[in-house]
C-alpha cells in the first residue's frame, strides 16, 4: 500500500502545481490531459481509503490477538507511530486538489489547535503561515506530504519490521513458538517466512486487488464519501459548503469532538482517543494474549468497542441534530468504556488454559 | 431555518411563498453514458445554449471530437463558433474558455458565473435535468423567473424559448405552526418551439453530455476495469492453488 501510494505521488507530482491559482485545474489537467493520468490519480485518492482500512484491520487483529503485550510492546508504539503520522500525511494531502471541500475541512481541523489555552491563536496562524487557508498553507502542506512525511513513515515502518524480527510473530493462538526448538535451534511450530507465507500473502494480496480495483474502476468517488461531491467546485474563501464532514477515516474522531459541548474538552477527548490506545499494552492487564482463550467480558467489549468506532464514524457524517448529537455522547462514552473495563477486567480476568504448543 | 424565520418576518403580506429548498423532488434522468451519439447531441446543445455564458475551461474542444468519433472539420463546423484575440478561429486544442470576465458577470447578474466542467459530479445527473426543466415565472425576481431546485438563482431562463414559460401552482401548508404558500406544480402557460417530450429528451442530451464533461474518461475507465478485474480472479484462482500445493504438508 505504502508502495503503491509512493509511486503513484512520484507520477502525480509530475504533474500537479502546488499554487492556489493553479492547483485545482492542474488536478483536473492530470484528469483529462495527461495519458493515464486518472489512473493514477484514482490510485492514489482511492489508495488512501485502502491505507486506512487495511490499517485500520491490522490493528483490530492485534487487539484480538494480543499481539501488542509483552514483548511486543515495542511493535504497537512504532505502530501507533505509523497511524499518527498517516493521519496527518492523509489530512495534508486532501488539502492538495484544492476544492471546497479540501479548504474548508482543512479550516476546521486547524482552528482546532485555536482551542488550546494561551498559544492556540499563534499555533494556527504559525501552520497556516497565513490569517486564513491559503497559497502559504497549500505550500507548505504540499512539501510535507511529499517529503517530510513520507520520509518519517518510512523511517517507522522499517523500525516496525526491526521490532518485529527482534521478537517475531505473534500467531493467533497467542503461543511463543520460541520457546520450543528442535536440535537445531529451528521453533518446532514455525514455518520459514519463504515460501509458506510468500505464497499465501500473494493470494491475500489479489484478493484485496479485486476489491481495490473495483473501487477505483467503478466507484472512484465512493458515492461522494472518497471524493466528496463539494471538492468538484474550486475553493473559494468566501462560500462555505453547507455541510463539512472529514473523509471517513477520521470520521469515528470527529463525531466524538463535535460530542463534547466545550472546544477545549472536545479536542481533548478527540486527542485522548487516539493516545489511549498507545497505552494499550499497559492497558490490558491480562496475561493471556488471544481472544480464543480469553474471558466472554473481554469478548463483549471488544465487540462493543468495534461498533462504537462504527457508528461514531457513521454519525460524524449526518448533519447535527439534537439526536445525532445525543447518539454521539453516548457513543464516546462506550468507547472511552472499552478502556476503562478493560483496565479494571483484565487484572483477575477468568481464562481458559492456553496450550504450550500451537493448535 | 433562521433563513425562512427571516423572509417570514421581514414580508408585508401575512402568507409568504417558499420554494422547498433542499427537499425538493429531483427527477430521474434519463441519461446513458455509453450513448456517444447522444453526448454529440448534447455539446451541440451545450455549445448553442451554455457556452456563451459558463465555461468548460479544464476541457479541450478536440477531446469531445476524439471521444464521439469526430473529424476536426466537422469539429469546426458544429461546435466551434469563437475566436481568439486575434481574431483567428479558436483552435481545435484550446480549453472551452468563455470572454466574458467575472466583473462584467458580476454587473450583469449579480454573481460570477460558475464553470461548468464539473457540475455534474458536483451536483449530480438528476439536480442538472431537474433543475433545468423547472424554471417558472416569477414577477419579483430580475429575470422575471425563479427555479424550483435552485430557489432564487441569478440564470436567466435560457431554454425558455424552447420550452415555453411555465407558472407555479400554489398551495397552502402549515410549517410549523406558520401557513405558508409552496408551489405544489408547475404548468405550461405558454407553449415554446418544442412538446414536453422533445424538451425532456433535449435536456437529457445535454445532462448526458455534462457528465460525459465531468469525466470524460469514464467509459474507458469502466471498459479497463472489467479487464482487470477478470485477470485479477484468474491470477487469484491461480495463486490460491499454488498455495494449496504448498501448504498441504502443514497442519
Amino acid at each position: 500500500m505504502l508502495v503503491i501510494q509512493i509511486v503513484s505521488g512520484i507520477f502525480l507530482v509530475m504533474h500537479y502545481k502546488p499554487d492556489a491559482e493553479m492547483a485545482f485545474a492542474s488536478v483536473e489537467y492530470i484528469m483529462r490531459d495527461v495519458p493515464y493520468g486518472w489512473l493514477i490519480r484514482y490510485m492514489h485518492s482511492t489508495g488512501a481509503t485502502a491505507f486506512f482500512v487495511v490499517v485500520y484491520l491490522h490493528m483490530l487483529r492485534a487487539l484480538m490477538y494480543g499481539s501488542y503485550k509483552k514483548p511486543r510492546e515495542l511493535i504497537w508504539l512504532f505502530g501507533m507511530f505509523i497511524y499518527l503520522v498517516l493521519m496527518a500525511e492523509a489530512f495534508m494531502g486532501y488539502l492538495l486538489p484544492w476544492g471546497q471541500m479540501s479548504y474548508w475541512g482543512a479550516q476546521v481541523i486547524i482552528s482546532l489547535f485555536g482551542a488550546i489555552p494561551v498559544i492556540g491563536d499563534e499555533l494556527t496562524l504559525w501552520i497556516r503561515g497565513d490569517y486564513v487557508i491559503s497559497d502559504a498553507t497549500l505550500n507548505r502542506f504540499f512539501s510535507l506530504h511529499v517529503i517530510a512525511l513520507p520520509l518519517v513513515l518510512l523511517f517507522l515502518v522499517v523500525a516496525h519490521i526491526l521490532a518485529l524480527h527482534e521478537v517475531g510473530s505473534n500467531n493467533p493462538d497467542g503461543v511463543e513458538i520460541k520457546k520450543n526448538k528442535d536440535e537445531n535451534g529451528i521453533p518446532l511450530d514455525g514455518i520459514p517466512f519463504h515460501p509458506y507465507y510468500t505464497v499465501k500473502d500473494i493470494v491475500g494480496v489479489v484478493v484485496f486487488l479485486f476489491f481495490f480495483a473495483t473501487v477505483l474502476f467503478f466507484f472512484p468517488d465512493g458515492g461522494g464519501y472518497l471524493l466528496e461531491h463539494a471538492n468538484f467546485v474550486a475553493s473559494d474563501p468566501l462560500k462555505t459548503p453547507e455541510h463539512i464532514a472529514p473523509v471517513w477515516y477520521f470520521t469515528p474522531f470527529y463525531a466524538i469532538l463535535r460530542a463534547v459541548p466545550d472546544k477545549l474538552l472536545g479536542v481533548g477527548a478527540m486527542g485522548a482517543a487516539i493516545v489511549l490506545l498507545f497505552f494499550m499494552p499497559w492497558i490490558d492487564r491480562c496475561k493471556v494474549r488471544s481472544i480464543r482463550y480469553r474471558s466472554n467480558i473481554y469478548k463483549i467489549n471488544l465487540a462493543m468497542f468495534v461498533v462504537s468506532f462504527v457508528v461514531l464514524g457513521w454519525l460524524a457524517m449526518q448533519h447535527v441534530t439534537a439526536t445525532i448529537t445525543l447518539l454521539s455522547q453516548v457513543f464516546s462514552l462506550l468507547y472511552f468504556a472499552f478502556f476503562v473495563v478493560l483496565f479494571i477486567t483484565s487484572k483477575n480476568e477468568k481464562t481458559k488454559p492456553v496450550p504450550d504448543r500451537v493448535t | 431555518m433562521k433563513k425562512q424565520l427571516l423572509t417570514i418576518l421581514m414580508s408585508v403580506v401575512p402568507t409568504v411563498t417558499l420554494a422547498a429548498g433542499g427537499g425538493v423532488h429531483l427527477d430521474d434522468a434519463p441519461i446513458d453514458i455509453a450513448d456517444m451519439e447522444s453526448v454529440k447531441r448534447g455539446a451541440k446543445h451545450f455549445v448553442d445554449y451554455c457556452l456563451s455564458c459558463h465555461e468548460a475551461s479544464y476541457m479541450r474542444y478536440n477531446r469531445i471530437a476524439m471521444d464521439t468519433g469526430m473529424s476536426d472539420g466537422e469539429l469546426r463546423e458544429n461546435l466551434i463558433f469563437t475566436t481568439n484575440e486575434k481574431g483567428e478561429p479558436t483552435k481545435v486544442g484550446s480549453l472551452m474558455k468563455v470572454a466574458m470576465t467575472d466583473e462584467y458577470a458580476k454587473k450583469a447578474f449579480g454573481t460570477e458565473v460558475p464553470d461548468l466542467t464539473l457540475s455534474a459530479r458536483a451536483r449530480g445527473a438528476d439536480w442538472l435535468y431537474t433543475y433545468l426543466r423547472t424554471f417558472y415565472v416569477d414577477p419579483d425576481r430580475p429575470t422575471g423567473m425563479n427555479n424550483l431546485v435552485f430557489p432564487d438563482v441569478s440564470m436567466p431562463n435560457v431554454l425558455g424559448s424552447l420550452q415555453g414559460l411555465q407558472k407555479a401552482v400554489y398551495k397552502t401548508e402549515t410549517r410549523q405552526g406558520v401557513e405558508v404558500e409552496t408551489v405544489d406544480k408547475l404548468e405550461l402557460a405558454q407553449p415554446g418551439t418544442m412538446t414536453a417530450e422533445e424538451f425532456d429528451a433535449f435536456v437529457a442530451d445535454l445532462v448526458n453530455f455534462m457528465v460525459y464533461l465531468g469525466e470524460p474518461v469514464q467509459n474507458e475507465r469502466r471498459s479497463l476495469g472489467i479487464k482487470v478485474l477478470i485477470f485479477l480472479v484468474i491470477f487469484g484462482v491461480l495463486a490460491y492453488l499454488l498455495k494449496k500445493e504448498y501448504w498441504k504438508d502443514v497442519h
